[in-house]
């Protein structure tokens, strides 16, 4: 295949299979799970055929059509929408496997939209990884919210009705009243949209403009949840695990974050925002979020909501990362993208078996549960050690590469965030690891064993990835180091 | 002459001849086939229209032979050519949408003449902006409007007789006022066609009369159009007409006011009249933004689903003013194509509710709880349409709102404030949509029973179906309305330079 029809089908792949998912829905159940597996290997496949091009340094590019003159809707593949794409797709596959465990495990209602709205949810992550301007990714980021909109109110109920509204009022709210100002106001003032390396904006718009369309970006990009637009993580945490896991852990999230690392390496642009005064903020607001996010995390008695919480100050680390705007510290930033993909999916799956095994919601429910489900919370184990950034986890790995960075700029602030909010993951995962292994059952709790094989499967693949990303980073680490070359160290 | 010459005069004969041999039509379904044909001849007409406009820059005809300025003038450009395609593309699809519709709703009898009231109300839309006259204006204003009132009352619905008392009155008024701008200025140049209007007020152009009749012209204009807070008699009217009705009136009648608003300001007095850009700073553009705010908060607390969209047509009536206030290249065609890509998204979203209203009687918003599950197709079509009303990208309506983004931008500080109120009203259409959204897709009973499906006919669904598809075409590929606005604006712009 040319690099053209290759991103065209990566495009195209989630599609036909979510038309395929409705098809086989009314035939079977078996056989609407083989076309999610089928067309979750297949994107895979398709989107992980561009790596080693990427590797050794091609930018596969499509134009698929001009909307109005300099207006486009154009892709072309670098290094940090490869390594998205292939997070998403790959982790879909996994995903995919879980569900079958956790849906049929809990009898869940309407499970063809879930299936249908997931494929729609991947396109549409494809395309903000691949998008080659602003007005791309924002179309794709748009569809984004709307094709994960019905499986966070799969349930239907008043409260999943509120909290849906939340999301959706959030998440469309800041992108059409900030991000979308931001985008209008980058075109008109650099005459187009382009992700080009070294940015765009350099002597187009000068401090103090400068900061404001950063924070117009920042918090524009609501699915990134710096605060104080995060309040629609938690609550899109009534969404089905699977949801939760792939989703509002990797593909939405993620397309926030990275999009905000996108716009600063390639619109913004390195060194220029660096020597640019105003806007030095951002750094301080993720710090603030990590530690505010890791303190109400501490609070948290419900297991989803505090991966929420969890998740909100990981974001930021990315954030924090990019913001740091020295070369290693923006490795890092796309590096904890990964890192941190695989440790909160094995979190939320490990979440999700416990709910289905025992229908378990809260910490203080687990007293004793790891000799009931030692796979489960064995796996639990690996991902929170990974968000504390216990060595030999993939979390060491990016925090490595961030708090070298944060050196590099002489940045005080970022480095004391980072040795705080590893002493208060700690503190909320540690005690939960704790009352699993170590605490005494309370006599009389119903009996139970382990969650669906195709749970326990999936879960333990992920808790495999974390480890393994410990000693096999180096790929990763090499493609990624092409998005800051050129950058002053 | 040729055929395709007559084109301009066959746009308004075909439909008001038509008219009157429809009412002889009694047999079961003859009249609607006739309307339904004589619509789509119009339409075919407009499209001709719209390819010799795109070819040369603008088509002329003069009726009888008689050369302007003595004889009756018609001619066509860019901005006619858009909005002719709008009025004849809602009556065609509201025509081949609504048979089972008008069925259900006006008694067969009476049929032949509801439809020969709709063409007269075609012709009269059609009349006005075709002809280059301003006289002709006014006359075909009435023909629209008393065929307005008739349709609008045709319907089973009793509380749309006071609705189109209201609307009867407003739209007098705004008709008498523009009439006495017109006779003021001939009185002070001697003529009533556009072209030589335009070439001879400028030597009258601070006389008292002439400012007087601007007034008269603008404000009557805009109490036609529905702009904020001369919109009083629209939501109502909406409500209460007969569901077709309303898909073809919220996609043209008012954006045929505009029209000529449009086109008197730019062409007549802007390039003539002293500081009558002010006109639009300290009149119109104000109006426009009071009116995007508080229709939207309106619209949020609408409690029936009909009124709310027709106070959110008040809202979108104030964008197209906002980008025609503008008197920059940009922003005249933003307004301009927003009159396009607002005809297809509420224009679809009245389809969807006359699909609703084919299985649901009450059409108040919290009547219509879990319909989706009954009339899925249906609300799917009204999620993709209101989409577009909002201007989620990859719909037209993004298009529009980018535009005119882009176009209040140049303003630098004062169009950062533009830019809130556009950006604050888009999340209040956010507000109102996802209401009727929410309304329509969860039930407030959480019974597992399967229910049955209920849809629409199948006439009419396919139809809405091919709108909300227009919407999502034009979000894509909107080089048509582009084009046009475009060339429309810097025909408006270059008057009198």
């Amino acid at each position: 295949m040319s690099y053209e029809q290759t991103i065209l089908a990566a495009l195209i792949v989630p599609l036909i299979g979510a038309a395929g998912i409705v098809a086989a829905g009314r035939i079977n159940d078996n056989l609407r799970e083989t076309v999610t597996l089928i067309t979750a290997g297949t994107l895979a496949w398709v989107v992980w055929s561009l790596l080693p091009d990427l590797m050794a340094g091609a930018r596969p590019a499509l134009h698929l059509t001009t909307v109005m003159p300099g207006l486009d809707i154009a892709f072309k593949i670098e290094p940090l929408g490869m390594m998205f794409a292939a997070l998403a797709s790959g982790l879909w596959i996994i995903n995919s496997i879980y569900s079958i465990g956790y849906m049929r495990g809990n009898n869940e209602k309407n499970q063809t939209r879930f299936y249908t709205c997931f494929a729609l949810a991947l396109a549409a992550a494809m395309g903000v990884a691949f998008s080659a301007n602003l007005f791309t990714l924002f179309l794709f980021y748009e569809i984004l919210t709307l094709s994960t909109y019905p499986l966070v109110s799969h349930k239907g109920d008043a409260a999943t009705i509120k909290s849906a509204r939340v999301y959706l009022g959030i998440l469309l709210g800041t992108s059409i009243g900030l991000f979308l100002p931001a985008i209008i106001w980058t075109y008109v003032a650099a005459g187009h949209g382009d992700f080009t390396p070294g940015g765009i904006l350099e002597g187009v718009v000068t401090a103090p403009a400068l900061g404001l369309l950063l924070g117009l970006f920042v918090f524009g990009i609501g699915k990134a949840a710096v605060m104080p637009v995060h309040r629609w993580l938690p609550a899109a945490m009534v969404a089905p695990t699977p949801v939760s896991a792939l989703l509002h852990a990797v593909a939405v999230v993620k397309a926030g974050v990275f999009a905000i690392t996108k716009i600063i390496v390639y619109i913004f642009g390195v060194d220029y925002l660096f020597g640019s005064d105003g806007t030095g903020w951002l750094l301080y607001v993720a710090a603030f979020t990590i530690i505010t996010a890791s303190v109400v995390a501490l609070r948290q008695q419900n297991i989803k909501r505090l991966l929420a919480y969890s998740t909100i100050a990981q974001l930021s680390y990315v954030v924090m990362a990019a913001a740091i705007l020295k070369p290693l510290a923006e490795v890092g930033a796309a590096i904890h993208i990964v890192a941190h993909a695989f440790g909160k999916i094995t979190l939320f799956f490990a979440a999700g078996a416990i709910y289905v095994a025992s229908k378990k919601t809260e910490v203080s429910q687990l007293a004793g549960i790891g000799r009931r489900m030692p796979w489960t919370m064995g796996a639990f184990t690996i991902g929170a050690l990974s968000m504390i950034g216990v060595p030999p986890t993939a979390g060491f790995v990016s925090k490595w590469y961030i708090l070298a960075g944060a050196f590099q700029a002489e940045n005080l602030v970022a480095v004391f965030t980072i040795i705080a909010s590893t002493a208060l993951n700690a503190a909320y995962f540690l005690p939960i690891v704790y009352l699993a292994w170590f605490a005494r059952e309370p006599e009389g709790a119903p009996e139970h064993g382990e969650a669906p094989t195709a749970a326990v499967l999936a879960l333990t693949m992920t808790a495999i990835l974390t480890l393994a990303f410990f000693l096999f980073n180096g790929p990763v680490i090499e493609l990624e180091t092409q998005v800051v070359r050129g950058v002053t160290p | 002459m040729e055929f395709s010459q007559q084109l301009p005069a066959l746009q308004v004969i075909v439909p008001m001849l038509m008219a009157p041999l429809i009412v002889l039509l009694q047999p079961r379904g003859l009249a609607w086939a006739a309307a339904a044909s004589t619509a789509g001849a119009s339409f075919a007409i407009a499209i001709a229209l719209t390819m010799q406009v795109i070819e040369a820059d603008s088509v002329g005809y003069q009726m009888g032979g008689w050369p302007a300025p003595y004889g009756i003038e018609l001619s066509i450009d860019a901005f006619s050519a858009l909005v002719l395609l709008v009025v004849t593309g809602a009556a065609i699809l509201a025509l081949l949408a609504g048979r089972q519709s008008v069925d259900s709703q006006i008694e067969l009898e009476r049929q032949p003449l509801f439809y020969s009231a709709w063409m007269l109300a075609l012709a009269g839309l059609a009349g006005i902006v075709v002809t280059a006259d301003a006289f002709n204006i006014f006359v075909f204003m009435e023909i629209s409007s008393l065929a307005s009132y008739v349709i609008i009352a045709g319907g089973p619905d009793r509380r749309a007789l006071p609705s189109v008392f209201k609307y009867l009155i407003m739209g007098t008024i705004g008709a008498t006022f523009y009439l006495i701008g017109v006779g003021l200025i001939y009185m002070m140049t001697g003529t009533l066609n556009l072209a030589d209007m335009a070439d001879r007020i400028g030597d009258v152009g601070d006389t008292r009369p002439v400012l007087v009749a601007a007034g008269f012209i603008t404000i009557g204009l805009a109490l036609k159009a529905a702009v904020f807070p001369l919109h009083v008699w629209l939501p109502n009217a909406y409500t209460h007409a007969p569901h077709v009705i309303t898909v073809f009136l919220a996609a043209c009648a008012t954006k045929v006011a505009l029209y000529v608003l449009i086109r008197f300001d730019y062409y007549i007095f802007q390039p003539n009249l002293q500081d009558h850009s002010n006109q639009f700073a300290l009149l119109l553009m104000p109006m426009a933004v009071l009116g995007i705010l508080v229709a939207s908060a309106v619209a949020i607390f609408e409690g029936h689903i009909k009124r709310l969209l027709g106070a959110s047509s008040v809202a979108q009536i104030g964008y197209i003013v906002l980008g025609a206030s503008c008197i920059t290249a940009a922003g005249v065609s933003a307004g301009i194509v927003h009159m396009f890509n607002h005809a297809l998204a509420k224009g679809g979203l009245f389809l969807a509710i006359a699909c609703l209203a084919t299985r649901c009687t009450d059409l108040r918003v919290d009547q219509l709880h879990g319909v989706a599950a009954r009339m899925p197709w249906t609300c799917a079509a009204f999620v993709v349409c209101g989409l577009s009303l909002i201007g989620v990208p990859g719909t037209a309506g993004f298009i529009s709102k980018w535009m005119l983004l882009g176009a209040v931008l140049e303003f630098g500080a004062w169009g950062w404030v533009l830019v809130a109120v556009i950006v604050l009203s888009s999340l209040m259409a956010v507000a109102y949509v996802w209401r009727l959204v929410e309304a329509l897709y969860f039930s407030s009973d959480t019974g597992d029973e399967a229910v049955a499906r209920q849809e629409a006919p199948m006439q009419l669904l396919l139809v809405t179906w091919f709108v909300a598809a227009l919407n999502i075409y034009f979000g894509f590929q909107p080089g048509l309305p582009v084009t046009l606005a475009e060339r429309a604006s810097s025909l408006l712009l270059g008057y009198g330079q």
